[in-house]
């Protein structure tokens, strides 16, 4: 049995003002006399009806097995009871998947508390493909954004979802499926990786194009043999067309908030960096002279290790503070993400202290453990009491956000 | 999606105008501010400047801009000049100019008109503030506050947006209708509203919701009607107010429904079978279902008279001009000028009411009238299904269009709720049972003495709403009142 999520409207609650109808980018809603209803043919769940919506009334979601047909929704008084619990944007967990929950709550786990989405966050989508019925993309496009000469193989890899619709807002991830089976017969385990395209796509007004930013893993091992990591070098091997099977989307609380007054820290170390290029490039496009800004301190080996170097160096600065921080540079003391933190307390100090100040740490499993050292001595020093007390409330505020792997 | 859908922030007025680049309209629209600033803390709502309210604010004009929900001071309020997105290519889409390009700048021979048409429109923004301005402190619940605040926000904001417009293209003229705008006041002697229902008051609770069920659908229908104009900032202006004048129809349908769920409830629990047993249904602490229908009666024909007369050459002169479209005019699918056609208008003529057809032009109003008529249906219907849910025969009916009419065909007529013409003692007579009397006023203010103040409860006389204000639980304090 493939269960399909349906979007429908509460006709006990609509109250026929035709906002959806209007805001509907493909013309999905429409209405007779007695209601306003959503064709499952055409709804590609792109939310956009969502937040204009006076009432909630078309905040509602049915798993299905056969989709309520027009005709059928026209005849509604009440929403027909559910007969699968699980209902798309209502799902409990971040991922509506176990494989996929059990990789995203181990990438929070050193949040220091129970993950919370900030308080403006947009409302996501989770779990619309799982294994059984996985999304169809192509590679359009798949370049490198690390200098070529350096160790380290970066790729940003395009995504076309086409028609198939793939909703998605700045900090979740996706999922891919790994062709093929383990030693044991078993399909591949599905390996997450952060989208680092904007909820309008990697150019605007392209929702289908959706970026990834991966690394291609490659560890020598202590015996000495070289393991090249399964999924990542794949990916990174991809040519354009080639396909790809793509399950989630994932995470409903390390997500951008829509605040324009926010102040938004984002700490990253390597393809750490992927989530934050979504959340640059959603400011950038939509709250340009926002009040709030953007700071970004992010660790690479080299200036030449550091994906997207060339981009970042464009980024007007008044919208994103950077700290470019390496620890292999010849001439020069290694210095760690920690470090620079430590160096700009004064800063940092000043925007834990503002209200609305969102914090997001991201990138290899560790980092974690330096990020809050810092931030101990920073607010031990600027007297803002023990940086656990302060965690758990920024955590408990939606504030805190940490992704490792 | 063109740059113009982002809301600049760097000037003190958050706007999607481009505002920073242009000196002359920021500077007026900045001296005009303090007055508007003052007009807000002495008409707006009474006591209530100090507490913190879950407001929604616009940060963009892309759906995604309507997510932000915070906590603000009123007066602090994000009022902005937003306008939705330019659509490339729009041609004027009815009248003699059918097809030409949209007009981005004032054209000289139809500046009067349009100033009118903007004035008219803007007059009725900070009137029904004015008229609510009382009515926090008779709260049936802090969700009910809130809403009452969001939509009172939202006129403030309707009303810079038609400011905008006249500081920008109406130079001198333009700058003195707007000191205009916060002048005249509603129920005042010397300087009232422009329109009659706007300087009626707003007394209750009941009154409120009826008020923004019918009355903003008014709004709601102008709105529309504007927002197909061929002068394309004022069909921008308009297309984005009507997303926020989409919640006050909100508040109006769900508030009337809660309060017609709640009698039933109450009236099932103590038994009562028919609920026009006027007396024992009150002193359940419940509004009784003839008066809902009284005051429904009240606000919908109050409403009606806005739409103007029937029969009108300036309706004629605005659609000719391209200024003024019917409702929805490019889902119509005719030749959209109307020269050839006709429209049914009923007309009081030897004594009794008769459908004549009128040329459509000058039915123009008429026709916006009729389309009101059916939105309005669509509500009074839900209303309906609620009374039938829990049993009870009564059915609640708008009246014929010709009931207690002061504007148009009507006007000197008495016509009976069921459209049966009347002399004026049968009139006299009768009109106690169809629209509110004083004990029918005195009952309901009654009720609604005290406010309920207290997370999560609500007055007896109305159900709490299916589901909070963006999701939020039920016990969730949408006003903070002392913070
Ligand atoms: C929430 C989340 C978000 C993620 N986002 C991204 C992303 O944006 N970009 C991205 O490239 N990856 C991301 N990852 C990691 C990604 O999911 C894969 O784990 C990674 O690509 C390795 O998969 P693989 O199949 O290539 O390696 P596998 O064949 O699974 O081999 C993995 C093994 O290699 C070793 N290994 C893996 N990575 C490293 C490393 N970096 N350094 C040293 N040893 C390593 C480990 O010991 C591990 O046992 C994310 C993971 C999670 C949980
Ligand atoms: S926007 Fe909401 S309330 Fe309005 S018609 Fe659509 S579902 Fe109904
Ligand atoms: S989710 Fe998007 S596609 Fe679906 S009905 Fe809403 S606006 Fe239309
Ligand atoms: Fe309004
Ligand atoms: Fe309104």
């Amino acid at each position: 049995m493939t269960l399909r999520k349906q979007h429908v409207i509460d006709p006990e609650i609509c109250i026929r003002c035709n906002t959806c109808e209007e805001t509907c980018p493909v013309g999905a809603v429409t209405h007779d006399d007695n209601n306003y209803v959503v064709d499952p043919e055409k709804c590609n769940f792109c939310m956009d009806c969502i937040y204009p919506c006076p009432t909630g009334a078309i905040d509602n979601w049915r798993m299905v097995e056969r989709y309520y047909t027009l005709e059928e929704q026209f005849s509604w008084l009440e929403l027909p009871p559910e007969t699968v619990p699980q209902a798309g944007a209502a799902v409990a967990g971040e991922a509506g998947d176990e494989e996929a929950e059990r990789l995203i709550a181990e990438a929070h786990a050193a949040t220091g508390g129970r993950p919370v989405a900030p308080r403006l966050a947009p409302q996501p989508v989770v779990g619309l493909y799982g294994r059984a019925a996985p999304a169809i993309a192509r590679v359009a496009g798949n370049y490198r954004v690390t200098a070529a000469d350096s160790d380290n193989d970066v790729r940003h890899i395009v995504l076309d979802f086409g028609t198939t619709p793939m909703p998605l807002v700045e900090g979740q991830t996706l999922g891919i499926v790994p062709p093929g089976e383990d030693a044991e017969g078993r399909p591949h385990a599905i390996r997450l990786y952060s989208v680092s395209s904007p909820r309008d796509g990697e150019k605007r007004d392209s929702p289908h194009l959706v970026a990834l930013t991966v690394k291609r893993v490659v560890v020598r091992q202590p015996d000495g043999q070289v393991h090249r990591g399964l999924c990542s070098n794949w990916l990174c091997d991809l040519e354009r067309g080639a396909e790809v099977q793509v399950v989630g989307p994932f995470g409903s609380t390390f997500l951008l908030t829509d605040d324009p007054e926010a102040d938004i820290l984002m700490i990253c170390t390597g393809t750490g960096s992927a989530p934050f290029r979504a959340f640059t490039e959603r400011r950038r496009r939509t709250m340009r002279h926002a009040p709030g800004r953007l700071y970004l301190f992010f660790g690479a080996r080299t200036p030449s290790e550091l994906p997207y170097f060339g981009p970042l160096q464009k980024v007007p600065r008044d919208l994103l503070h950077q700290e470019l921080v390496y620890s292999r540079l010849s001439e020069r003391p290694r210095e760690y993400v920690q470090d620079r933190m430590r160096a700009r307390a004064e800063l940092l100090a000043e925007l834990l202290r503002r209200p609305r100040t969102h914090v997001y740490v991201c990138g290899v499993r560790g980092m974690e453990q330096g990020v809050d050292e810092a931030f101990a001595a920073i607010t031990r020093a600027h007297g803002l009491g023990p940086w656990e007390a302060l965690r758990g409330r920024l955590v408990e505020e939606g504030r805190y956000h940490v992704e490792t792997w | 999606m063109s740059e113009s859908i982002h809301v600049d922030y760097s000037t003190r007025i958050p706007n999607n105008v481009g505002l920073a680049e242009d000196a002359r309209v920021r500077r007026a629209l900045e001296k005009w501010h303090p007055g508007y600033l003052d007009w807000w803390m002495e008409r707006g709502p009474d006591g209530f400047q100090q507490a913190l309210v879950y407001l929604r604010t616009a940060v963009s004009v892309d759906p995604r801009g309507w997510a932000v929900f915070d906590f603000v001071r009123m007066p602090e309020y994000k009022w902005g000049i937003l306008l939705a997105p330019k659509v490339e290519g729009r041609t004027i889409p009815f009248g003699r100019h059918r097809g030409e390009p949209a007009w981005q700048e004032v054209p000289g021979e139809y500046r009067a008109m349009l100033r009118r048409l903007i004035v008219i429109q803007g007059d009725t923004e900070p009137a029904s503030v004015e008229q609510q301005r009382h009515l926090g402190k008779t709260a049936p619940s802090l969700y009910d506050l809130r809403n009452l605040f969001q939509v009172n926000v939202e006129e403030g904001r309707h009303l810079w947006a038609m400011v905008y417009l006249l500081f920008k293209y109406f130079g001198r003229d333009g700058r003195e209708e707007a000191e205009e705008l916060l002048r005249r006041q509603s129920g005042s002697q010397d300087a009232p509203r422009m329109l009659g229902a706007f300087n009626e008051e707003t007394p209750d609770w009941l009154s409120f919701f009826m008020f923004t069920f019918f009355t903003d659908r008014d709004g709601k229908m102008q709105l529309e009607a504007l927002a197909q104009s061929g002068f394309d900032p004022l069909s921008r202006t308009c297309r984005f107010m009507l997303t926020e004048e989409a919640h006050h129809m909100f508040v109006g349908e769900t508030g009337v429904g809660r309060i017609i769920e709640r009698t039933c409830q109450a009236m099932r629990e103590a038994g009562i079978d028919d609920p026009t047993d006027v007396e024992r249904v009150r002193r359940l602490g419940v509004i009784d279902l003839p008066l809902v229908q009284k005051k429904m009666n009240l606000h919908f024909s109050l409403t009606l008279d806005l739409f103007g007369s029937e029969i009108s050459t300036n309706a004629a002169n605005a659609f000719e001009a391209g200024l003024k479209g019917r409702f929805r005019e490019d889902k119509i699918d005719d030749d959209h000028r109307l020269e050839h056609d006709t429209y049914p208008v009923p007309r009081v003529v030897d004594g009794e009411i008769r459908i004549e057809q009128v040329p459509a032009l000058t039915a123009l109003n008429c026709r916006l009238r009729d389309d009101y008529i059916r939105d309005c249906q669509g509500g009074v219907n839900r209303w309906n299904r609620i009374i039938r849910k829990y049993g009870y025969e009564f059915e609640l009916r708008l009246p014929h269009p010709g009931f207690h009419r002061k504007i148009g065909e009507f006007r000197g007529h008495h016509v009976s709720p069921e459209g049966k013409l009347l002399d004026a003692a049968q009139w006299e007579a009768r009109k106690g049972a169809w629209l509110p009397n004083d004990d029918d006023q005195a009952f309901v203010e009654e009720l609604m003495a005290t406010p309920e103040y207290r997370p999560g409860h609500y007055a007896r006389w109305i159900a709490p709403p299916k589901s909070g204000i963006n999701n939020k639980p039920g016990d969730f304090e949408y006003v903070k009142l002392h913070p």
